[in-house]
């Protein structure tokens, strides 16, 4: 069975919560002891609250707002479902993009009394830059509207202007009340006018978590070495294919050393394959005895990323405290940390606007692009290429803390050349 | 060139992987807390695809309720010597003498709330900057809102409020001292997910997961809740002998029996798929205490 991982977005209070309790509801995947329990809180005029079913923290229940991403699982005939649900709110804006960074699909949810809004453009770009592709524009609270067609339409065409500025593919827009459970799992009778499929239907037919056809590349996390009588000499490089395909006797090089070496095994499960893609767990071994270690690349050669300490990136800063040029911080691209520093902001992101200003420096929920320069180099390409060498997050040394979720934009080769970049879907 | 189709299974077992490795790769001195029941069970064999032919990077540690299914920690033991994996047994029990904390008193006196004591000095003794465990997201709605890796404080405290961000699949395991991290690998997975792939990995478990005869206490609830040395019984308890199996172990005290004669795994996943109570739901007495039961737990440091 595949998979589908999706997240809601979109203001505080837009209804993203219910929605995705009255798509367990109606779906039947609520258990009957939740159900009681939820039952227990009934509001005096008889309903319940069907967002309690993710907002599972007393804080957000006591407010009626959801705080952090809440993940729920669901399975339909046709397919199994991950659901992130997101906070609305502004200052939770990093746990959104904590929920968006897993998504392969995007729920826009919109008050259909409001319209598109700032946190509508918001959300889309954060998802957009981290490579949703997917969007559903879920015009909520029809209800509240007379489910009236032209509200309907005046906020799909808005929101058309957004996908389009991003060249993203068109939103597929859907007519909803998560209160009343009008084309949530069922297409309602309230809203004859409306012909498309109801939201879970639309969900069931799109494509699922697929890999992108993107060059191999794999990260060293761990090195098996038992050194045991019957395997003195075994030395496995342990981690995960984050893309493309390897296959025994490929030939390879590992970076950022650039030494060059064959792949002798590979396993998976501790059994020898031929190959293994993405996103399965191996242990490769190599031919030669070359120094390998954690955070180093292995890549077959001819397909190299760039070897750089100096890159371009978007930032997503998630701090309280404002990053400033010059700033130090431990960059950590998955299995490698370095220490790095920030010289400059080139500029930040209007979220309203979308277009490029000056900024002396970023805030909290603050878009900006930066360079970076690092103590040690990486292997690294841009996130168009890859969403996973083109990912890393920035650390504070002190604390501890995930600052910065970073996309890296361009890089500046040391050892190899670039290769062309395509065109750019969109930029920042 | 065409991609491999890769079922959810097979995703959700290279995470659980990936993730263990991160640890490994991270932490100084990392542990995998092991109950002995099927999710921790599960981790296992995660660990082995993940770290054979070497050893596991960590020791296995169980935090000991004195309240045990015999059949449990026999197969505890079995596992560890079976692995060749080191096994480091600490009971709430020498924690209660030590700390002169007051057992739980009642009808059914759960160790639970006291295993966090007992949790937190293991931490201490061996200065473990990591604990794997087998908690997952689908169990409980305070559960669902906890990252993978999980920074909890001094005194093993969660603050719902200052989680990191965590994004992708980079886990930021960067600790200050005296602070320690929680790790979910099988965050994921639901309770389905997990009987799907003992099924797939062959995995053998203990018995009372299956349906046997078992002499049963019947609440008020109508829950039964097997016989043991610990319960104190009142003339009126109704007791019964009825066809059962548990839906997860721990403190036998607090676990509650379903009625079931699935007898092989293929039978309890058909149980599951017509379920129509949560795991949780329909074995822990527990939480139903309050409807923040577990937030709270997690707030003291509970896993
Ligand atoms: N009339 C009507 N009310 C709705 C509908 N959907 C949600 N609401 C109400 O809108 C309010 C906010 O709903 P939530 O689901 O908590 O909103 P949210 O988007 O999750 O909010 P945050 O997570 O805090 O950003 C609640 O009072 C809901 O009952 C709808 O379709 N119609
Ligand atoms: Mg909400």
């Amino acid at each position: 069975m595949d998979l589908l991982r999706f997240i809601t977005c979109g203001s505080v209070d837009d209804g993203k919560s219910t929605l995705i309790g009255r798509l367990l509801y109606d779906s039947e995947s609520v258990s009957l002891d939740v159900l009681a329990a939820l039952e227990k809180r009934q509001a005096s005029n008889g309903t319940v609250d069907l967002a309690l079913l993710t907002d599972g923290l007393r804080a957000e229940r006591e407010q009626g707002i959801t705080i952090d991403v809440a993940y729920k699982y669901f399975t339909t005939p046709r397919r199994k479902f991950i659901i992130t649900d997101a906070p609305g709110h502004v200052q939770y804006t990093r746990n959104m993009v904590t929920g968006a960074s897993n998504a392969d699909l995007a729920i826009v949810l919109v008050d259909a009394r409001q319209g598109v809004i700032e946190q509508t453009r918001r959300h889309t770009l954060i998802a957009a830059l981290l490579g949703i592709r997917h969007f559903v524009l879920a015009v909520n609270k029809m209800d509240l509207v007379g489910y009236d067609e032209a509200v309907f339409a005046k906020i799909a065409t808005d929101y058309a202007e957004l996908t389009n500025h991003f060249n993203l593919p068109a939103a597929v827009a859907i007519p909803l009340s998560a209160l009343q459970g009008d084309n949530v799992v069922t297409r309602s009778t309230h809203l004859p006018w409306y012909t498309g499929p109801s939201l879970l239907e639309h969900l069931e037919s799109v494509p699922g978590t697929q890999e992108r056809a993107d060059e191999p590349r794999f990260q060293v996390q761990y090195v098996i070495r038992p050194q045991t009588a019957e395997l003195p000499d075994y030395r496995g490089y342990a981690g995960q294919i984050q893309s493309g395909e390897y296959r025994r006797g490929d030939r390879v090089l590992v970076l950022p050393s650039g030494l060059e070496s064959e792949i002798e095994a590979l396993e998976v499960s501790q059994q020898e394959v031929e190959s293994a893609a993405a996103p399965q767990a191996v242990v490769i071994r190599l031919r030669d005895d070359v120094d390998v270690s954690r955070g180093d690349s292995i890549v077959p050669l001819g397909q190299q990323p760039t070897i750089t300490r100096e890159l371009e990136a978007t930032l997503c800063w998630m701090s309280e405290q404002p990053l400033w040029p010059g700033r130090k911080l431990l960059v950590q691209h998955h299995s490698t940390l370095v220490k790095a520093a920030i010289p400059a902001i080139l500029y930040k992101v209007n979220v309203q606007t979308f277009a490029k200003g000056a900024a002396e420096s970023a805030q909290l929920n603050d878009i900006v692009r930066v360079r970076i320069k690092t103590a040690l180099p990486l292997a690294v390409d841009t996130y168009q290429d890859n969403r996973v060498s083109g990912s890393f997050i920035l650390v504070d040394e002190l604390s501890g803390d995930t600052v910065a979720a970073g996309l890296v934009e361009a890089a500046n080769s040391e050892y190899f050349t670039a290769p062309v970049a395509p065109p750019v879907a969109f930029s920042i | 060139m065409s991609t491999p189709h890769f079922d959810y299974l097979d995703r959700l077992e290279a995470e659980a992987i990936h993730i263990l490795r991160e640890v490994a790769g991270q932490f100084e001195r990392p542990a995998l807390l092991f109950s002995g029941g099927k999710d921790s069970i599960v981790l296992t064999r995660l660990a082995e695809k993940a770290f054979r032919p070497g050893r596991f990077p960590f020791p296995l540690v169980h935090v000991d309720t004195g309240h045990n299914f015999p059949e449990v920690l026999a197969y505890r033991d079995e596992l560890a010597a079976r692995l060749g994996e080191k096994l480091i047994v600490r009971k709430v029990e020498d924690t209660i003498k030590r700390q002169r904390l007051r057992e739980p008193g009642g009808k059914y006196p759960s160790r639970n709330p006291l295993q966090t004591y007992t949790l937190l000095e293991v931490i201490e003794e061996f200065e473990f900057d990591a604990c794997i465990g087998g908690a997952r997201r689908d169990e409980e709605k305070a559960r669902a809102k906890e990252r993978i890796f999980s920074v909890r404080d001094e005194f093993g405290q969660w603050d719902p409020k200052r989680q990191r961000p965590e994004l992708w699949n980079v886990y930021n395991g960067r600790i200050q001292k005296g602070e320690n991290v929680r790790v979910f690998p099988i965050s994921n997975w639901t309770e389905l997910d997990v009987w799907r792939y003992i099924q797939r990995e062959n995995i053998q478990l203990p018995d009372i997961y299956f349906g046997h005869e078992r002499t049963c206490v019947v609440l008020p609830t109508g829950q039964l809740l097997g016989l043991s040395e610990h319960l104190r019984l009142d003339e009126d308890d109704e007791i019964v002998t009825r066809q059962v199996r548990f839906r997860t172990v721990g403190d036998s005290t607090c676990t509650a029996a379903v009625e079931s004669d699935a007898s092989t795994v293929e039978d309890i996943i058909q149980d599951l798929l017509l379920a129509k109570v949560s795991e949780r739901g329909a074995t822990r007495l527990d939480d139903n205490i309050s409807e923040a039961g577990m937030e709270d737990r997690k707030r003291n440091g509970y896993f």
